[in-house]
């Protein structure tokens, strides 16, 4: 690989990027890891839930289509270690899987 | 370098029962008080085939993760991955050579002593720039291939066995640091083999940017004391399906860096629509060696790879993954085409209590 090569990608890179920020959406969850997304929208800890998992979770990895509410305190428990969520944070995400 | 090649070895399935044993033991001392914690089995399984310079492998593969909370403040954790091996034996012969591995990825106990501060104890992963630590797990990575460089900095086997301090420093509405800092003793035991070393990473994150920039250092403190420095930078604009991930790493003997861009289609009718399903991918990166020792796991020559991938998300948790990349070096350009299918799985370890 040479310099026109690397040329080559760079400009890939910068055209995808451009790509996305000119397509940007509103608020489009990729998918919903559970309940109804109505509910998800009521309520400010619930949005913080969300808010968090979209700026935490979501980083790595996309959410999950659906998962027993039986396990959800320890996703969170699980997250809050991973991904270094302060303790607000992971009562918030708990909030946003059980509303 | 296939991300099964790490940390696994072949062997009998002894430790494979090992494993079981220890965890029924998690499962066993796991809290079951709230009907919110039961002890969960996730991970992913796959099948993959990747054929280099025109040689073909197959490779079922699973990785099952188990987690059980103990009280408000103690979970356990741990990774194993357990994969076989095909490829057609060469020459005139017929039929297929295979091999066989189970691994120990991680398995370690965490205290969340406060808001700010977590003790990790046990087997754990090396936390050295992103890639080791968060997106090895087969149903997270985009690529079949691990990055050139990931051998660097984690101490040969990626995971270390001791002590590690993390958490969240600082958290504000526009910016959050975190940090990781742990110490690994020698170990040559089969299923926890370390490397004696220490070191730490730190990153910043800015929500409303949706920009993570990260800092990482450690040294081997066995054999030749070696430092190695890494740093990383991730982009992902908020509310679009636009990723962009980047990782610089400098060893003692080598260095390089990969950038990876991928968009999942979802302008294209949404994220669940037969074209909003698709995920273009691709990667770049370049290694340059610093002197000949060649014991870090890197190409023993600058070598130069470009990756284009294709995935494509189908319902239910899998995945399938597609890519052909071109590797270019002075020893010889190759191709290495690769295919497949991940599941991902996630359900509690048993039924828990009904709230």
């Amino acid at each position: 690989m040479n310099a026109k090569h690397l040329v080559f990608g760079t400009l890939v890179l910068a055209s995808a990027s451009v790509f996305a920020v000119a397509t940007q959406q509103e608020s489009v969850p990729q998918t919903k890891p559970y309940k109804d997304p109505a509910r998800n929208q009521s309520g400010q800890s619930q949005n913080d839930g969300e808010r968090v998992f979209k700026q935490n979770c979501s980083r790595c990895h996309t959410a999950p289509e659906g998962f027993s509410p039986s396990i959800s305190g320890t996703i969170v428990r699980h997250m809050r270690v991973r991904a270094s969520l302060s303790q607000h944070d992971e009562e918030a995400l708990l909030h946003f899987f059980n509303p | 370098m296939l991300r099964s090649g790490f940390g696994l070895i072949n062997c009998s399935a002894a430790p494979a029962i090992r494993y079981l044993g220890l965890a029924l033991v998690v499962l066993v001392t796991a809290n079951h008080g709230s009907a919110q914690n039961t002890p969960l089995i996730s991970g992913g399984a796959g099948f993959f085939t990747s054929t280099d310079s025109g040689n073909t492998d197959y490779l079922p593969i699973a990785e099952p993760l188990l987690a059980a909370s103990a009280g408000k403040h103690i979970l356990f954790e741990s990774r194993a991955t357990f994969l076989e091996s095909f490829a057609p034996n060469g020459g005139n012969q017929t039929g297929y050579s295979h091999s066989h591995s189970i691994g120990l990825t991680y398995v370690q106990g965490d205290y969340i002593a406060s808001p700010h501060f977590t003790l990790v104890g046990g087997y754990f992963l090396i936390p050295f720039n992103t890639y080791n630590d968060r997106l090895t797990p087969i149903w997270i990575g985009n690529f079949q291939d691990v990055p050139l460089i990931l051998s660097l900095g984690i101490l040969s086997s990626g995971s270390g066995l001791g002590g590690m301090v993390r958490g969240n420093a600082i958290a504000r509405n526009k910016y959050t640091i975190d940090y990781a800092y742990f110490y690994s003793a020698r170990s040559a035991n089969e299923q926890f083999s370390a490397h004696r070393g220490n070191g730490g990473r730190s990153i910043l994150y800015l929500p409303e940017q949706r920009l993570e920039l990260g800092l990482s250092y450690d040294r081997l403190l066995q054999g030749t004391h070696e430092n190695f420095y890494g740093a990383h930078a991730w982009w992902e604009p908020k509310d679009t399906a636009f990723r962009l991930r980047s990782e610089f790493s400098r060893g003692h003997h080598a260095q390089g860096y990969w950038v990876e861009a991928d968009y999942r289609l979802q302008a294209f009718g949404g994220a669940d629509s037969a074209i909003g399903r698709f995920e273009p991918v691709f990667r770049m990166q370049q290694t340059f060696r610093r002197d000949t020792v060649v014991s870090d796991g890197l190409p023993s020559v600058n070598t130069q790879r470009a990756d284009f991938g294709l995935d494509y998300n189908l319902p239910h948790n899998t995945r399938i993954l597609t890519s052909y990349a071109r590797q270019f070096s002075v020893t010889g350009d190759h191709n290495v085409w690769e295919t497949g299918i991940v599941y991902r799985f996630l359900f509690p370890a048993w039924k828990g209590k009904q709230q």
